[in-house]
């Protein structure tokens, strides 16, 4: 996969030094100008605001662009800010919950869906469905869904005889456990699609071989499937925390947070702090939070993965 | 299609594809059992799946009165088709699926352009600090954006960009996902074909537009369809910086929508929610395949 360019840069003898440097030259200037039309969209709209959001989160910037430097009193303030110890709660209480029900759920529908059955194709289209559905479609829908009294969800769950059911996004106690569902129900197709690339290279001789050997369903399972999709497992999970962490638009068409504050998360008090009060000083430290939050846990999910690989 | 899929496949792949199956020994009667218990877990599955769905279509034409009922009716007693056309008739509609129309396509034409030109710098040109460039790329992926919609934010508008069309085509297309996708598809195309065309007399731009661009239709596809699909549905951008109301998105305008009636009636708002709906689901049914394609090769390599 060596171009000629490539190579004739890279095998030393060949060329004299100055043609060599020419080459390098011309290849740097061709690199660069496929290149440069996205970079300079991404430098300007990525990479600055990435960095600008470290030095505001030592200031007190408002509206007017105004602002002081202060140091960590931002972060030190956080730390004493019992509505950001909510939703920091919250977003890993969300995280907790909805990693592993959208693992299994996925999964279990991946190895469903994975079978060679008649209709199968519709069945994963109906998966992929949510995943495809705005956000204000799916809250609204769910949102009535969920209607403690006349919403279909407490209607089958008293037809089921259930006596009081709870009142889910009405309560601060079933709002979070709610919107875990919605946001599983809403991702449970992308990640589905990951799990059956997964099993496509799972071979079928290992099954096979495993079968003649007397294991069942469940040891083919653990002792053959699980296996072979740890890279896959490794994806999905890195890419479900970051998804949890961040979690936003929903919760916003959602609850808004309520009630209360039962369901509001970190990128929510950013929003809040910053696009209804106007403290972006004190919203970007919140943000520097959330991102070494992500950065922490990916790092540690990485090291995780390679010492298993070891 | 058949050309590219033939250079993408690795050899023998056909083979696997097309091994035949042993013979299927005479079903006995514990898989006919297994069999059907597989189909009731599936249609129990595409209920869950579905269901919303449906009763989100039955609503919008039910009236006003019978979206809730005790116990649920899931059909309407009289289809109100009336409901589609008050939606039509008491909102920007019209205004907001061209705002939506203009950001999806603009943002995906950008997207696959300048992301699968900076795709061939990364896959196919070697120069210093190429790959310190691409890592970098692709970290930011890892960011959250909300953690960066601040600055971001505070940027745009100081440029006189917030509160036009500009802010969401700008700051949707220049992600580092279409260059990461076309890359890891760049990948799978062999080099011998550049080569022959380098002999040929090709330049590097001629090679990426007369043999890379045709040979990555299934990948700008998949691209697209993603691209369009995350613009079309994008909630909080809009969100933040649209605020007139001519500019407001399908999905703004559907929320605020809701949120001034004092009165909902929630068989109109069925109605708008199945309007926003469908043009996305017709591309998704027509693109199926792509954009599953698209995932699974966003997601297997990562």
């Amino acid at each position: 996969m060596t171009t000629t360019a490539e190579r004739s840069a890279s095998s030393a003898a060949a060329p004299p030094p100055r043609r060599r440097s020419r080459l390098r030259l011309r290849n740097t200037l061709l690199g660069w100008s496929f290149i440069l039309p996205n970079f300079i969209g991404f430098v300007l709209l990525t990479l600055i605001p990435v960095v600008t959001v470290f030095y505001m989160s030592l200031t007190n910037w408002n509206i007017f662009g105004s602002s002081q430097f202060l140091g960590l009193d931002n972060f030190i303030k956080l730390a004493g800010d019992k509505s950001f110890h909510t939703a920091f709660l919250n977003t890993l209480y969300f995280a907790v919950m909805h990693i592993p029900l959208t693992i299994v759920v996925s999964l279990g529908l991946a190895m469903l869906l994975n079978s060679k059955l008649r209709g199968v194709a519709f069945f994963r289209t109906a998966a992929f469905f949510p995943y495809i559905t705005s956000i204000v479609a799916i809250a609204l829908v769910w949102n009535l869904l969920f209607s403690p009294q006349y919403g279909p969800v407490n209607q089958v769950l008293g037809f089921l005889g259930i006596q009081s059911p709870p009142g889910w996004l009405t309560s601060s106690d079933w709002a979070m456990p709610a919107v875990v569902v919605v946001e599983t129900w809403r991702r449970m197709g992308y990640y589905m699609v990951l799990f059956l690339a997964g099993l496509q290279t799972v071979p079928r001789e290992l099954h096979e071989a495993a079968r003649t050997d007397g294991a069942n369903v469940v040891q083919r399972f653990f002792n053959v499937t699980l296996p072979a999709l740890r890279p896959t497992m490794f994806f999905v999970t890195v890419m479900l925390t970051i998804e949890s962490l961040k979690v936003l638009d929903l919760i916003i068409v959602l609850t808004d947070g309520g009630p209360g504050q039962s369901t509001t998360v970190i990128a929510q008090f950013i929003w809040t702090k910053g696009f209804e009060e106007n403290q972006f000083g004190y919203a970007s430290a919140a943000s520097v939070v959330l991102f070494a939050l992500c950065l922490v846990v990916t790092i540690i999910q990485f090291a995780w993965n390679k010492r298993r690989e070891d | 299609m058949s050309e590219t899929k033939a250079l993408i496949t690795p050899p023998g792949a056909d083979k696997v594809l097309a091994r035949k199956r042993p013979a299927a020994p005479a079903r006995s009667a514990r898989q006919r059992v297994g069999r059907v218990l597989l189909y009731v877990m599936l249609i129990a599955a595409a209920i869950a799946m579905l269901i919303p769905f449906f009763w989100m279509v039955m609503s919008s034409l039910k009236d006003a009165n019978s979206v809730f009922s005790v116990p649920i009716r899931w059909l309407p007693d009289v289809f109100v088709w009336q409901n589609y056309v008050e939606i039509w008739q008491e909102s920007g509609l019209l205004t907001w699926i061209k705002n939506t129309l203009i950001l999806s396509v603009g943002v995906t034409l950008l997207q696959v352009t300048t992301g699968s030109f900076a795709a061939y710098g990364f896959s196919r040109i070697r120069f210093p600090g190429r790959d310190a460039l691409f890592l970098l790329y692709i970290a930011t992926i890892a960011v959250p954006w909300q953690s960066y919609m601040i600055p971001q934010f505070i940027m745009l508008s100081n440029a006189g960009l917030a509160n036009t069309l500009w802010s969401i085509l700008l700051l949707q297309a220049f992600g580092a996902f279409g260059v990461f996708l076309m890359k890891q598809f760049y990948e799978t195309v062999p080099e011998e074909l550049s080569e022959a065309a380098r002999l040929d007399g090709l330049s590097e731009y001629g090679i990426w537009a007369r043999i890379m661009l045709p040979l990555s239709v299934p990948a700008i596809a998949s691209l697209s369809l993603l691209t369009f699909v995350n613009t079309w549905n994008d909630f909080l951008g809009p969100l933040i910086y649209l605020r007139d109301p001519s500019l407001w998105t399908m999905q703004l305008g559907l929320n605020n929508f809701v949120s001034s009636l004092y009165d909902v009636n929630f068989g109109v708002l069925f109605a708008g929610l199945v309007i926003s709906v469908v043009p996305i689901a017709i591309v998704f049914l027509l693109g199926q395949r792509y954009f599953v394609e698209g995932i699974a090769t966003s997601g297997l390599k990562g």
